[in-house]
């Protein structure tokens, strides 16, 4: 019987089937950070519960870690130190692989986990964290969990799932130049909204995928969470294979060879049943960026917010009233040249190589505008050291962005650093909620490249209007 | 977990859409290694005029009489959408807020409510409207019904809406049981599964 990608993966760790549609799922792969798996761990222990497998466990610190130049365990969060001594304290003695502070593959988990070959074509992987999701675009079936779900996880290699409906999202199209995976996910979400993929998991199909590289697939994954869906997946292929190969997590020598015959034959068969197909045409994207307080409220960085009659539904409109109140923003006004506070490159969804290398092409020979604070935190340690080898630490500091060490950063404030208040910042992050990077900020979400762009200028634009080929 | 199977109480309308697990409880509000001390911080930005001194803001919902006893939620679509934190949910529940009744959820958020004895009802949002109608009226006296073992909500004496629940979700809350203890059971079929599986791929 024709299979999706997503129902061969499943079946293959399908244990037993336990009725009513719940079966017995078998994980391969866990990974925790402090802010989520310090309580999972913590749980555990004080229930005398052993964790099964610990060589299968994964641990890092990026969420509440400060990412100033020369950090320690101290941290701006009152009490953000706890965290990070829980989780060291919990894993010390185990098997689990940790990348603690002073391990050169630290990072954040969704940067790591590829980089090191933690996620892999076929496998189930968990994390109590939503953008889990990121590793789809290796062909990986990765979801975020809660702590109890991650404690069952740690204690059995098990979850207990019923089988989500399936939706093909077919996107076609050669990209423009200078138009990213970060725009077609924000235009994706803007169309069908932010719980368009709610109890769905979604298959990313099409040229414009297949023509991504593996990076830029992460970053469309990483937002299948704001799009509600419980994951993202790609099929892995030649580039997916090329990527992992060497990678310390990755199979080694004959392994390697077995697993990729595997790898390439993992896709959806031609006549697989999908619930639900979405088809979108991106060869006329253009750079998007959010407006409002939730990822859907995007437009064209070029276009305008819409009117409030233009929206179906009060719960809509009430929504957008707020928002638009929140932003300080009006029904109709053109985005671009907004005036920018701060600008921030970063997190899971935007801080791997290409996404500094995209932001320092047009950042050279530059200087942000003045009063804009610029900060770039790579999404890990790798990334930085990566970064600094090639001078694109100096193409940041000499434009006039802090360079950091790796971390979540200010992606979500934690009661340590924030943007002050009702500070607008254009932002490569995910989520543009209230309160997100800070109270009453006022976040737009965009590429790297938009984010660099509008920095240069003081104002949202995209790297085009400033004469910059990205 | 407490078992849980009826709940009569008073519904408290939060009717906005897209309401995020970081609004439910602001990362800065999860300041320990626990599970416990949660509900003060619960919509800590909308709850409170100033967040340190933790001064009320008497316009949300939350703070008012008789919402203040609030055990059911009423929302708009989506809701505990983006971030995973459990926190949310343990924030919920030990401010006393038992059921969530809204038109959808965060898929994470969802599976939490049921490991930590909170009850989430898909409904539509006119029947939610309609429910909010009849409570707004008198939000003391017209409290809502919610029996989980026959999946309705009986509410206005004669009215009840049906709702769907997977069956072993509504077993869980029902029985409270321990899901890992349970699976722990099954650990031969586990332990066989694991030598296939690692044999097909010797690199895991």
């Amino acid at each position: 019987m024709s299979q999706t990608l997503f129902e061969k993966i499943w079946d293959q760790h399908s244990i037993k089937n336990l009725g009513d549609g719940n079966e017995l799922i078998y994980i391969d792969r866990i990974f925790l950070h402090e802010r989520t798996g310090s309580i999972a761990l913590k749980s555990l222990e004080e229930r005398n519960i052993d964790i099964r497998n610990p060589n299968q466990v994964f641990a890092t610190i990026d969420h509440i870690v400060d990412t100033f130049p020369g950090r320690d365990d101290t941290t701006l969060m009152p009490t953000g130190t706890d965290f990070i001594k829980s989780l060291r304290a919990s894993i010390e003695g185990s098997t689990i692989n940790f990348f603690d502070l002073n391990n050169p593959n630290q990072g954040i988990v969704h940067v790591v986990s590829p980089e090191q070959g933690i996620a892999l074509p076929g496998i189930t992987y968990i994390c109590p964290d939503s953008h889990t999701c990121s590793l789809g675009a290796l062909g990986t079936l990765a979801w975020g969990v809660g702590s109890t779900e991650c404690e069952h996880a740690l204690a059995t290699n098990t979850l207990i799932k019923k089988k989500p409906r399936l939706m093909k999202i077919n996107i076609e199209g050669e990209l423009p130049i200078g138009v990213t995976s970060k725009d077609i996910v924000l235009h994706l979400i803007s169309q069908f909204g932010s719980n368009g993929a709610t109890g769905y998991a979604v298959e990313f199909t099409g040229s414009t995928i297949s023509a991504l590289e593996i990076e830029a697939r992460l970053t469309l994954c990483n937002m299948a969470v704001e799009f509600g869906a419980i994951t993202g997946i790609i099929a892995p292929d030649k580039k997916t294979i090329d990527y992992l190969e060497g990678k310390q997590f990755s199979p080694k020598g004959d392994d390697f060879i077995t697993a990729s015959e595997q790898w390439r034959n993992l896709k959806s068969d031609p006549d697989a049943k999908f619930d639900k197909t979405i088809n979108l045409n991106c060869s006329d994207l253009t750079p998007y960026v959010t407006w409002g307080t939730s990822p859907q409220q995007a437009i064209s960085i070029n276009g305008s917010i819409p009117f409030l009659d233009q929206l179906t539904g009060s719960s809509e409109r009430e929504s957008m009233i707020r928002a638009l109140k929140y932003m300080g923003l009006s029904e109709g006004e053109n985005i671009k040249d907004k005036k920018i506070d701060a600008a921030f490159i970063g997190s899971c969804t935007n801080s791997r190589i290409s996404d500094l290398r995209a932001a320092a092409n047009v950042l050279k020979d530059k200087k942000i505008a003045k009063g804009v604070k610029a900060i770039c935190v790579p999404g890990s340690s790798q990334v930085k050291a990566q970064a600094e080898a090639e001078g694109l630490d100096k193409i940041f500091t000499s434009a006039g962005f802090e360079w950091r060490e790796s971390g979540c950063s200010m992606c979500f404030f934690a009661g340590g650093e924030s943007f002050g208040e009702k500070q607008r910042i254009i932002s490569t992050t995910n989520r543009n909620f209230e309160n997100r990077q800070g109270k009453s900020t006022r976040t737009h979400l965009a590429s790297p490249e938009s984010v660099a762009a509008s920095a240069i200028n003081g104002k949202i634009c995209d790297a085009k209007s400033l004469g910059i080929k990205s | 977990m407490k078992p849980f199977n009826t709940i009569s109480g008073i519904a408290a309308p939060l009717m906005r859409i897209n309401i995020d697990t970081d609004t439910i409880i602001p990362s800065r509000e999860m300041k320990t290694v626990s599970k416990k001390g949660l509900a003060s911080g619960l919509f800590a930005d909308w709850r409170y005029i100033s967040v340190e001194s933790r001064e009320e803001n008497p316009d949300f919902i939350l703070n008012q009489f008789p919402y203040n006893q609030a055990k059911i939620l009423l929302s708009g679509s989506n809701f505990g959408c983006g971030s995973s934190r459990e926190h949310a949910v343990w924030a919920i529940h030990e401010w006393g807020i038992k059921v969530i009744i809204a038109p959808s959820f965060g898929s994470i958020f969802y599976n939490n409510c049921i490991k930590n004895g909170v009850l989430p009802i898909n409904l539509d949002e006119e029947k939610i409207a309609s429910i909010n109608h009849f409570v707004a009226i008198d939000p003391m006296k017209n409290k809502l019904y919610i029996d989980l073992n026959n999946r309705i909500i009986n509410y206005d004496k004669e009215t009840i809406e049906h709702f769907p629940i997977d069956e072993q979700d509504q077993a869980f809350l029902i029985n409270g049981l321990d899901q890992i203890d349970q699976t722990l059971n099954k650990i031969s079929l586990i332990n066989d599964f694991e030598e296939a599986h690692r044999g097909k791929n010797p690199w895991l």
